[in-house]
């Protein structure tokens, strides 16, 4: 007993004593943020450690929480759904961090239906405005107030929560203001949820990432959208990436601490092997890649290490040269 | 004979027998329905538990303990959550159960019953039911940020320590309390001081309660994700921390205290969120270790409380 008590109170003032010389200091890239970024993320840390042995480390605490360690200086990377908020600018500005934003992949907001729904193969942005806009909270609840022509079936809408990007960018891009939804849909952060929910329901209506989809295919059926051309586009690898899926396709974004970008040479390393890698592995865990002279254009835009983002006023649709482009002249 | 002709003594005996029949029937509805409970607790927990090990199965292998995560679900494994859960775990554990311990008997047996006192019980008592969440938001300004601790196992350790703390205190003084007065009496009466009938009594005979405390707290620990979260734990983690168990002097370091980490219930909660059905799972054979850690726990601790118990002969 007396042994045991020694041991303990032993073990107990060390760690005390250690803590306070508790200190971080050491050569690991410290990653943090979105939870939709990270598969791509996970897979060039995974194959970036492999190959040159530098440690890097991912968190996932959302891309809100991302930035607030990224903007304390806590991570040199923030993976980042959306882009940088104004308030999150100025956060990191107080702080003297500057950032470059490097969009790295696309996302492709997919809107599915049951596989026994028969009406709706293609729908419009105003038609999903209708059945998602606040207005319509339990006054549109049949298919056919949606489109004359469709059935007198219930309307059951299922979507992501409200912290998530997908969410955002659904409300930004189909309703005109972020995070205005009617309230009466199925929410879940748990897109899994959304999977089940709309292949169970034969009048189910819902959106997630095209990575999802493309994982139950079998259980539901994806509606063509129609773009600004005025045609009806299917989200598929290809359409996303020569830009006819619109205006759903969103960009998924890093961010980098400029300081650390032009001085730490493990940074330097770990984003030139993102850029390089960056095609093959976002395909590879479900998203959608830029083309190659894309790609080009942003390793460029980066090695200028020009800060700031595209997006001072909310933008939906934009080209990655628009980006850079915006990005360059917003300085 | 007719009823009415019995004597009045019969009569009286058959109410009695009427009353103890009645009282039977009582008895036996409420075991059945506890029984019928207890069965359908288990039955439920058993059914969840094998369809988490169904699903897993087919990762069950020295590989799957082995390596790190990783993109491809066939190859990723939970060497450096299974790590950081049992490291974390262990600050946890050396930080509550002493802290724990003292304060549940410094709160019986020194502390003077006033208002005070009464204060601190009911604090203590409400810490118990305070979401984990809260606990991660507190860590979060305190130990990360004003002592600097970073995003660290010492930090996660810590946080999960004050969550457990109130649990080992509550069961501490409920312990001490189901001692009885006479023990205690009877070692006063020898002349034995009030800090040696602590020790060698009230603490010993106390320990099977302590420990049910202990174990619940730990059991609460393991799968605590919120907390973990706020303070920072990472996701994707292909390195371990140092080991704590050098082959120079001092054989033993305490670098690993300032390593970042992940824990089981994050690596599980990565996996159930992606869309792949592999990933799905991985995610159920994690739920299936995490249910057998704390099976095994729990085990070694009833063993050990039974252990002690044999021992206390009153």
């Amino acid at each position: 007993m007396k042994e045991i008590t020694k041991f303990i109170f032993t073990v107990v003032t060390t760690i005390l004593l250690f803590s306070n010389s508790a200190i971080a200091a050491t050569d690991i890239v410290k990653i943090d943020g979105s939870s939709t970024v990270y598969p791509i993320t996970e897979a060039v840390a995974e194959e970036f450690q492999i190959e040159t042995g530098i440690k890097v480390t991912v968190g996932v605490s959302g891309t809100g929480g991302g930035f607030k360690k990224f903007c304390r200086g806590d991570t040199v990377i923030s993976n980042a759904s959306r882009p940088i908020k104004p308030n999150e600018i100025k956060k990191c500005k107080e702080a003297g961090i500057d950032f470059i934003e490097i969009p790295i992949a696309f996302d492709a907001i997919t809107i599915v239906v049951n596989k026994r729904n028969d009406w709706a193969k293609e729908m419009t942005p105003a038609e999903l405005k209708k059945a998602w806009e606040p207005l319509a909270q339990s006054k549109i609840t049949k298919w056919s107030q949606v489109r004359d022509s469709w059935p007198d079936v219930p309307l059951k809408l299922y979507g992501p929560g409200a912290d998530s990007g997908t969410f955002d960018y659904f409300t930004e891009s189909i309703v005109g203001e972020s995070k205005a939804i009617r309230g009466d849909f199925t929410a879940s952060e748990d897109d899994n949820v959304l999977v089940q929910g709309v292949s169970g329901d034969k009048g189910g209506l819902g959106y997630f990432g095209l990575a999802y989809f493309n994982e139950n295919k079998n259980k539901l059926d994806a509606v063509a959208i129609k773009n600004g051309k005025g045609k009806f586009i299917v989200p598929s690898l290809k359409t996303v990436m020569d830009g006819s899926y619109n205006p759903l396709s969103r960009p998924l974004f890093i961010y980098l601490n400029a300081s650390k970008a032009a001085f730490d040479p493990n940074v330097k390393k770990f984003i030139d092997f993102y850029l390089k890698h960056a095609a093959v592995l976002s395909t590879e865990v479900g998203y959608i890649p830029f083309s190659k002279s894309e790609y080009a254009a942003i390793t460029n835009h980066y090695k200028t290490l020009k800060t700031g983002t595209a997006f001072k006023k909310p933008a939906i649709g934009l080209s990655v040269q628009q980006m850079l482009d915006l990005s360059s002249s917003n300085q | 004979m007719t009823i009415q002709n019995k004597p009045a003594a019969n009569k009286n005996l058959d109410s009695i027998r009427k009353t103890i029949a009645n009282h039977k029937r009582h008895d036996f509805i409420f075991a059945s329905l506890g029984t019928l409970v207890i069965a359908s607790l288990t039955i439920t927990l058993l059914i969840l538990f094998l369809d988490l090990v169904i699903d897993g199965y087919p990762r069950f292998n020295l590989d799957f303990f082995s390596n790190f995560p990783s993109r491809r679900a066939a190859r990723a494994g939970i060497l450096s959550a299974w790590i950081g859960s049992s490291l974390v775990l262990l600050v946890t554990f050396f930080v509550a159960v002493p802290l724990g311990i003292t304060s549940g008997v410094y709160l019986e047996e020194y502390a003077k019953k006033n208002w005070f006192s009464d204060l601190i019980e009911i604090n203590v008592s409400n810490l118990a039911g305070v979401p984990s969440i809260i606990y991660g938001l507190l860590a979060l300004g305190l130990f990360v940020y004003s002592f600097g601790l970073g995003q660290s196992i010492l930090t996660a350790g810590l946080t999960l320590a004050l969550l457990m703390l109130p649990i080992v205190i509550v069961s501490t003084r409920e312990a001490i309390r189901s001692i009885p007065v006479h023990i205690r009496e009877a070692a006063y009466a020898v002349g034995a001081t009030k800090w040696q009938v602590c020790r060698n009594h009230v603490i010993p005979y106390s320990y099977g309660g302590i420990l049910t405390g202990v174990i619940i707290g730990m059991a609460r620990a393991i799968g605590e994700t919120a907390p973990v979260i706020t303070i920072g734990a990472l996701t994707f983690i292909a390195f371990l921390p140092p080991s704590p168990i050098g082959l120079e002097p001092p054989f033993i370091n305490f670098d690993w205290l300032e390593s970042g980490f992940t824990v089981l219930p994050i690596q599980m909660f990565n996996w159930i969120s992606r869309p792949q059905l592999a990933f799905h799972v991985n995610a159920a054979a994690t739920g299936a270790v995490i249910i057998m850690l704390t099976l095994l726990m729990n085990g070694f601790a009833i063993k050990l409380r039974y252990n002690i118990r044999k021992k206390i002969k009153w």
